[in-house]
């Protein structure tokens, strides 16, 4: 594919540059590049209008072997059966069935014991690999930017494009490179990092651009941090995340099951070693931030930029110098029932929710656990673990992981996209305030009137046992001397 | 073909990062059809929790009745992906939608719905929202000049992308341009799987 690389002059290449280069299958015209797609990832709400388009216009899906399907939106997290969640919900998963049955696409369903969140399993299936373009009608497709794969968000009439062609029409995008160097302190997640980083750079900050993510706070990053990181740049605008592979990467992927196998595997990893950027390419923006500065975060408002750090204050409309922002403070602080200068630590929750495709894979659940272990949910607290997939759920039930959170009160549910935009029945209902671990904090995400605070499963794990929000880092230095005392008595 | 674009009266929604789970809330994404989503639009916002239309809402509002340009400020469609939103809009009654930034995924989803998005300067946003200050407007977009016609020889520029331009002003076919490079997408598979077996 050496005839795609000569498109620019420069020599120097970002990562995206590299990538996207690699995928040139044509021009459209002047600005406007033809590009290839390696895997489409489908589900049940964005997919069954792209099919009855290609059935109307007469046409095929050209790559059903490069075409992976889940059910995972819509699906009840009570029981896994396909009419769990009702009727207009039942006609959607079927319509997925038949539609992957008709074209020959392989459908994790909700009868395979690996179904799970399409961002989970992917990577869970080794279907992600880096340098890929990567695909899926829905927004957090960017999560697969951990890998080193260009992933992003498509609309319906995309998904019937790529479906027809396996290839969509692109521009290049601008580049923006996260520099995230230094350590975390205990406590702090790749949860925090990126709500840190969408608090710096706003949630139209990344518009226009494909963030790349380096630096030593990252190559430190397990795969799974990253995939949280990654997912949640969307949440700024980003058109996709991305981050260099590297050997935490190949280990991740050997041995899964879509991964290259033995007789490919070594060519593969020397293709993957070439995906940096190079270093004296040049960035569109460029921001830096020093890991050890960040602290557990929370949002207080009804977007993904309006965070602060849990040890501070809701901020008063009046800070905001700029008028636009200080009206959607004051809009946000009526909708969530918060006053200026509130400490959320004082704010009861009614809520918990830890799951979604941002924070519900097994390091997630393991954080969460670790929290909960030998407590109980605060009376008056409703509190759910919905694990990313099946492969994630019986994990968790074989580390015992599943036993804590149910003796402390916590329903154990079956995968899904669940709480975090509630299209099946797990909602929070009107002025209820929730601790949650998914991306977005929008009006109404998870229930009309719902107040959403985005979490780290450590800290939505806090809340639960607390009634409140609290301090991660408090509580666990609190945990620590009292485990110490035990020691010494 | 007519030199206007779209013509009509302009509703002003004045909010920033109006997100799509605004636009349309997920109840309506069980659909499997791409039709039938007027009503949804905006559903929080538009109608009380009786069913009643809220009367303090914008878009109620009598004067505001049969608008076809949707005046909004930044980055207008954040959050998912779903074309719902630009369906629900659309479907609505709105071909036009002006705005100081848009979200990436939700400009591509109007796009492909040939809907027309003009992005301003902040300065100019203002400026149109002090414009229905004064009462209602009924605006023009002509397309090929790339100009808001706001009557009485006043008129504001716009920039537009060229093949976005191209694609609205003759209906090009989204899918059909591509395939138009059949033997293209053909070569290139044969390419990747030569040099990256593993990729199938």
């Amino acid at each position: 594919m050496g005839h795609a690389f000569s498109t620019t002059s420069s020599s120097a290449k970002t990562l995206y540059q590299k990538i996207y280069a690699s995928h040139v299958v044509g021009k459209l015209n002047p600005s406007t590049d033809l590009l290839f797609v390696d895997r489409h990832l489908i589900h049940e709400v964005t997919s069954p209008q792209a099919f009855s388009g290609l059935k109307l216009a007469n046409r095929k899906v050209r790559r059903p072997d490069l075409t992976f399907a889940t059910m995972d939106h819509n699906v009840s997290t009570q029981r896994r059966s396909i009419d769990a969640a009702g009727e207009t919900s039942r006609k959607q998963l079927e319509a997925l069935a038949a539609n992957c049955s008709e074209n020959n696409i392989p459908l994790l369903d909700l009868t395979h014991p690996d179904q799970g969140i399409v961002h989970v399993i992917g990577p869970e299936q080794g279907l992600t690999q880096p340098g890929m373009i990567i695909v899926c009608g829905d927004s957090h497709t960017s999560t697969h930017g951990a890998f080193g794969a260009l992933a992003f968000g498509i609309g319906t009439s995309e998904v019937e494009h790529v479906l027809a062609t396996q290839t969509l029409p692109q521009q290049q995008a601008k580049t923006l490179k996260v520099e995230i160097n230094g350590e975390l302190s205990a406590h702090v997640t790749p949860k925090d990092v990126i709500m840190a980083v969408i608090a710096e750079l706003g949630t139209a900050g990344g518009n226009g651009y494909v963030a790349e993510f380096g630096g030593s706070a990252i190559a430190a990053m397990s795969m799974e941090g990253r995939m949280t990181l990654c997912n949640m740049s969307i949440e700024m605008g980003a058109k996709a995340g991305l981050i260099a592979p590297d050997e935490t990467t190949f280990a991740y992927l050997k041995g899964k099951a879509h991964a290259p196998q033995a007789e490919h595997w070594d060519a593969a990893v020397q293709y993957w070693q070439s995906l940096y950027s190079d270093a004296d390419a040049v960035f569109d923006k460029q921001v830096e931030i020093d890991a050890g500065s960040i602290t557990p975060q929370i949002t207080w408002g009804t977007n993904p930029e309006q965070v602060i750090a849990i040890d501070q204050s809701v901020p008063s409309p009046a800070s905001f110098t700029d008028a636009t922002k200080r009206d959607a403070a004051e809009r946000a602080l009526a909708y969530m029932g918060l006053a200026p200068g509130q400490k959320l630590t004082d704010c009861q929750v009614d809520v918990v929710f830890i799951g979604s495709c941002t924070n519900s894979r097994i390091e997630d659940l393991r954080a969460a656990a670790s929290v909960v272990q030998g407590k109980q949910v605060a009376a008056g607290v409703r509190a759910l673990v919905v694990p990313g997939s099946g492969i994630v759920k019986r994990q968790a039930e074989a580390e015992g992981l599943a036993d804590i959170f149910k003796s402390a009160g916590f329903e154990w549910r079956e995968p899904g996209c669940s709480m975090c935009l509630g299209m099946n029945d797990d909602r929070v209902a009107a002025g209820e305030r929730c601790a949650s671990t998914s991306n977005r904090n929008f009006e109404g995400r998870q229930g009309r009137g719902a107040r959403t605070h985005l979490v780290s499963p450590a800290m939505a794990a806090a809340a639960a046992i607390a009634g409140k929000f609290v301090n991660i880092a408090t509580v666990s230095s609190e945990q620590a001397a009292i485990q110490k005392e035990t020691r010494y008595e | 073909m007519s030199k206007i674009f779209a013509k009509g009266l302009v509703c002003p929604l004045d909010k920033n990062n109006v997100d799509t789970d605004q636009i349309i809330p997920k109840q309506f994404l069980t659909s499997v059809s791409r039709d039938g989503f007027a009503d949804a639009m905006f559903f929080d916002w538009r109608y009380l929790a009786d069913g009643s239309p809220d009367p303090d809402f914008v878009i109620n509002k009598p004067e505001y009745n049969g608008a076809s340009i949707l005046l909004t400020r930044a980055n207008f469609g954040c959050g998912s992906s779903r074309e719902h939103a630009p369906w629900a809009i659309q479907q609505y009654g709105f071909n036009v939608i002006i705005a100081e930034s848009f979200a990436d995924i939700f400009f591509n989803n109007s796009v492909n719905n040939a809907m027309l998005l003009i992005q301003l300067s902040k300065t100019n946003i203002d400026l149109l929202f002090n414009r229905c200050q004064q009462g209602p407007q009924h605006w023009q977009i002509d397309l090929a000049s790339q100009e808001i016609l706001f009557g009485n020889n006043a008129a504001l520029g716009f920039n537009i992308d060229a093949d976005i331009k191209q694609r609205l002003l003759s209906g090009l076919d989204f899918i059909g341009s591509s395939e138009q490079l059949n033997s293209q997408i053909t070569d290139f598979e044969q390419s990747r799987k030569a040099s990256q077996p593993w990729l199938g």
